[in-house]
């Protein structure tokens, strides 16, 4: 990426670089399945519409209604946050570890991945459908196993949910970034590590001193993909716990689907989902900024 | 070079939102044009089956007139149905549980009155049953399947252990509650974690208290319906068998979908379970063990001693209904009111029928029930429906559909013991 960067640069633009011609396709698709969707979303945030009849413009009424005079909204929120951190607090440690240790030389390490890695393989529905039966308190591994303190409303209790959900999702996800880790590890060179071996450096220190900042762009990468997810994951916890109970795991998605497609609310779901479209956009953005994306040039400094 | 890093990262992020934003969406095709194939959605599951092989020897039979049919699961069919009729998608025959849903339909005009094109079905359908396809005493929607009435099923076994008779009073039940709790047995399963398993109770509580008026209130929309002294009585009474050992005590965690509070009753971990009669081939199929230990009864919801409510009034699904969608060409439709009036309850789909021990809501069929195996379980319900003075439509589909998911959402609380009777009623007022 970097070296079409600089060649771009130096040629200046429409001179041998490939043609736009080449992305018509790209820009139409997302034009057609992005764009004019989210168009369609915006207009339908100022219609109240409980999609039988036709939609009815109805001015800023939706907006404000969600935004004030509808307390979930905010609880939607909090909960979308405690999602969000939860979910990357307990993925991104986990993954990273994975992935440096799936690149290593260690026996049995290739057949360790492949168990580590069969959570990718699987639909989020089949996922779902098995930690429901694994969850019942009845006949799953409350019941199965012979300890007393093991909380048997794995998906009811409102205060356990949530963390229920996180671990389960990050099941789910910490494989696809663990092999974005391995993937960064294997790009560093072997004689930085011998370098540092000579120089006396333990385990410890090569891994905080070259493996993570060399993995600061897959960190980043990694980072992205966790939070922007993560912020718009809906499929397991709706097949997990179809919504229920009430409110203790209602993010923002999930609301915006409830309120769109169970209580028929069009117009509310809109504004929600406009919410979301929003602070997707503001997170992937702040996340661009803040990472210095402007430093990138200098990827294979040292190497 | 910047730039193009955002905007990929911010395209990400829309793209998976829009992902999201237009799910649920129907694929429908109802008004396809030119090929005269009406089509049809079904639902997966259950007595569907014999639906679908039903449309099999339709299409058999009938080159010309060809029914497409097509499957979808109980909760996205739900969603699918709504858009596809509101964007004029629908398939030409469209399936509902007659209340909130068809009358909707019917005023936005999305489907035919069928009033005259049903043949002799309306002499052959139990009136009561018949009454919920009728909008204005026009003909909107007609029956298609068996009559799913909500009885007490309970485990025999269980009863004889701890020396108890099932009870057939409220003040039994509350003695049973007791005896039970002592000798560790839960007295009801009940799938609380679905939540319209819970909505049962609700239904027979309120009705027996105060009868069935209690509810036509709120369906016809009278102001401050859901503050009703009968209302309050049934969730305060919920509250208190989830508090007081009177359901599972993990009754918030058992799930309906994969039949675990049937499964509860099979294993004689409960003694009792309120569910539709659905679940009376459910444990046939899945649990045949318990069905074939002769411990399997089935009884109706008990009696309340100062109830104003008919005891003989039951709650529950008629059946499923198919209208006729309006948007569908004309050829499509003559398929479809073909299909219904020459077509439904016909003698080898009735047969399917009660085999699987499933009732057709038919008047004059005592001969057939009684050569059937689930002879006893269908002259049961076929008495409870026939002598039934008021036969509830289960609430989630009398109500209109924009209250039915927080009616849904507020029953979840109660059940949680999130909130309290008062807040409830005053919450589903406020919609």
């Amino acid at each position: 990426m970097t070296e079409t960067a600089a060649r771009s640069k130096a040629s200046g633009l429409g001179h041998k670089g490939p043609s736009f011609l080449m992305a018509v396709p790209a820009v139409l698709f997302f034009g057609i399945f992005a764009l004019i969707p989210l168009i369609g979303v915006v207009v339908i945030s100022f219609m109240e519409w409980n999609v039988l009849g036709s939609p009815t413009w109805v001015g800023l009424s939706n907006w404000t209604a969600v935004l004030f005079d509808r307390p979930f909204t905010w609880t939607a929120l909090s909960l979308t946050l405690v999602f969000v951190v939860g979910s990357y607090l307990f993925q991104a440690p986990v993954a990273l570890l994975l992935g440096v240790f799936m690149a290593g030389q260690q026996r049995y390490r290739a057949l360790l991945a492949v168990l580590y890695f069969l959570p990718l393989l699987f639909s989020s529905v089949a996922v779902g459908l098995t930690f429901q039966s694994l969850f019942s308190p009845n006949y799953g591994l409350s019941a199965a196993l012979p300890f007393e303190w093991l909380p048997n409303d794995w998906l009811a209790n409102s205060d356990l949910v949530m963390w229920v959900m996180i671990f389960v999702v990050g099941w789910c996800f910490v494989p696809f970034h663990g092999l974005l880790y391995q993937a960064g590890v294997r790009q560093i060179p072997a004689s930085m590590y011998e370098a540092a071996t000579i120089d006396g450096a333990g385990r410890l220190r090569q891994f905080f001193s070259i493996t993570l900042p060399q993995l600061r762009y897959t960190i980043i990468t990694s980072s992205t993909l966790m939070l922007v997810g993560s912020l718009t994951y809906f499929d397991l916890i709706y097949v997990l716990t179809g919504g229920q109970p009430a409110d203790a795991v209602r993010i923002l998605p999930l609301d915006m689907y409830v309120t769109g497609f169970a209580s028929y609310n069009l117009g509310y779901a809109s504004v929600i989902a406009v919410i979301l479209v929003a602070i997707g956009l503001t997170l992937s953005l702040l996340l661009n900024v803040l990472s210095g994306s402007s430093k990138m040039d200098s990827d294979k400094a040292g190497a | 070079m910047r730039r193009t890093t955002r905007v990929a990262t911010a395209g990400l992020g829309v793209t998976s939102l829009l992902a999201l934003s237009a799910c649920g969406g129907g694929d429908g095709g109802g008004d396809g044009g030119g090929d005269a194939e009406a089509n049809a959605w079904i639902l997966t599951g259950g007595g569907w089956p014999a639906i679908e092989e039903d449309f099999n020897r339709w299409n058999e039979s009938n080159e010309d007139a060809q029914i497409d049919v097509e499957g979808i699961e109980n909760d996205s069919y739900k969603g699918q149905i709504r858009t596809a009729v509101g964007s004029g998608e629908a398939p030409t025959l469209i399936m509902s549980w007659a209340g909130g849903a068809l009358l909707e339909y019917a005023e936005q005009d999305a489907i035919m009155d069928l009033t005259g094109e049903t043949g002799d079905l309306e002499e052959r359908v139990f009136e009561s049953v018949w009454q919920n396809g009728q909008v204005d005493g026009s003909t909107y929607a007609v029956p298609l399947n068996d009559v799913q009435p909500v009885v007490m099923y309970y485990n025999q076994e269980v009863f004889d252990e701890v020396g108890l008779e099932v009870p057939e009073t409220w003040a039994e039940v509350e003695e049973a509650i007791d005896v039970f709790n002592e000798n560790d047995v839960a007295p009801f399963s009940l799938a609380g974690g679905s939540v319209w398993p819970a909505l049962m109770w609700l239904q027979y509580l309120t009705d027996r208290h105060g009868g069935e008026e209690v509810f036509q209130a709120v369906v016809e929309g009278e102001e401050g319906a859901w503050d009703n002294e009968s209302i309050l009585f049934a969730l305060e009474t919920m509250q208190d068998l989830g508090e007081n050992g009177g359901y599972i005590d993990t009754y918030n965690s058992v799930t309906a979908d994969q039949n675990e509070d049937a499964q509860l009753l099979a294993d004689g971990q409960a003694a009792m379970l309120l569910q539709g009669s659905w679940v009376y081939a459910t444990i046939n199929q899945d649990f045949p063990e318990f069905a074939e230990s002769g411990n399997f009864g089935f009884t109706s919801f008990p009696t309340l001693e100062d109830g104003a409510g008919d005891p003989s009034n039951i709650t529950g699904n008629p059946a499923n209904f198919w209208s006729v969608s309006a948007d569908a060409s004309e050829e499509e439709q003559q398929i479809a009111t073909d299909y219904i009036s020459e077509n439904l309850y016909n003698e080898e789909t009735v047969d399917a029928m009660l085999e699987a021990g499933s009732l057709p809501p038919l008047n004059d069929i005592e001969e057939e029930i009684a050569e059937t195996e689930d002879a006893e379980f269908l002259e049961f319900s076929s008495e409870l429906v026939g002598e039934a003075n008021n036969f509830q439509l289960s609430w989630d589909q009398a109500v209109a559909p924009e209250v039915a998911q927080p009616l849904t959402d507020n029953l979840s609380q109660i059940l949680r013991g999130d909130m309290t009777p008062e807040e409830f009623v005053e919450a589903m007022n406020s919609l």
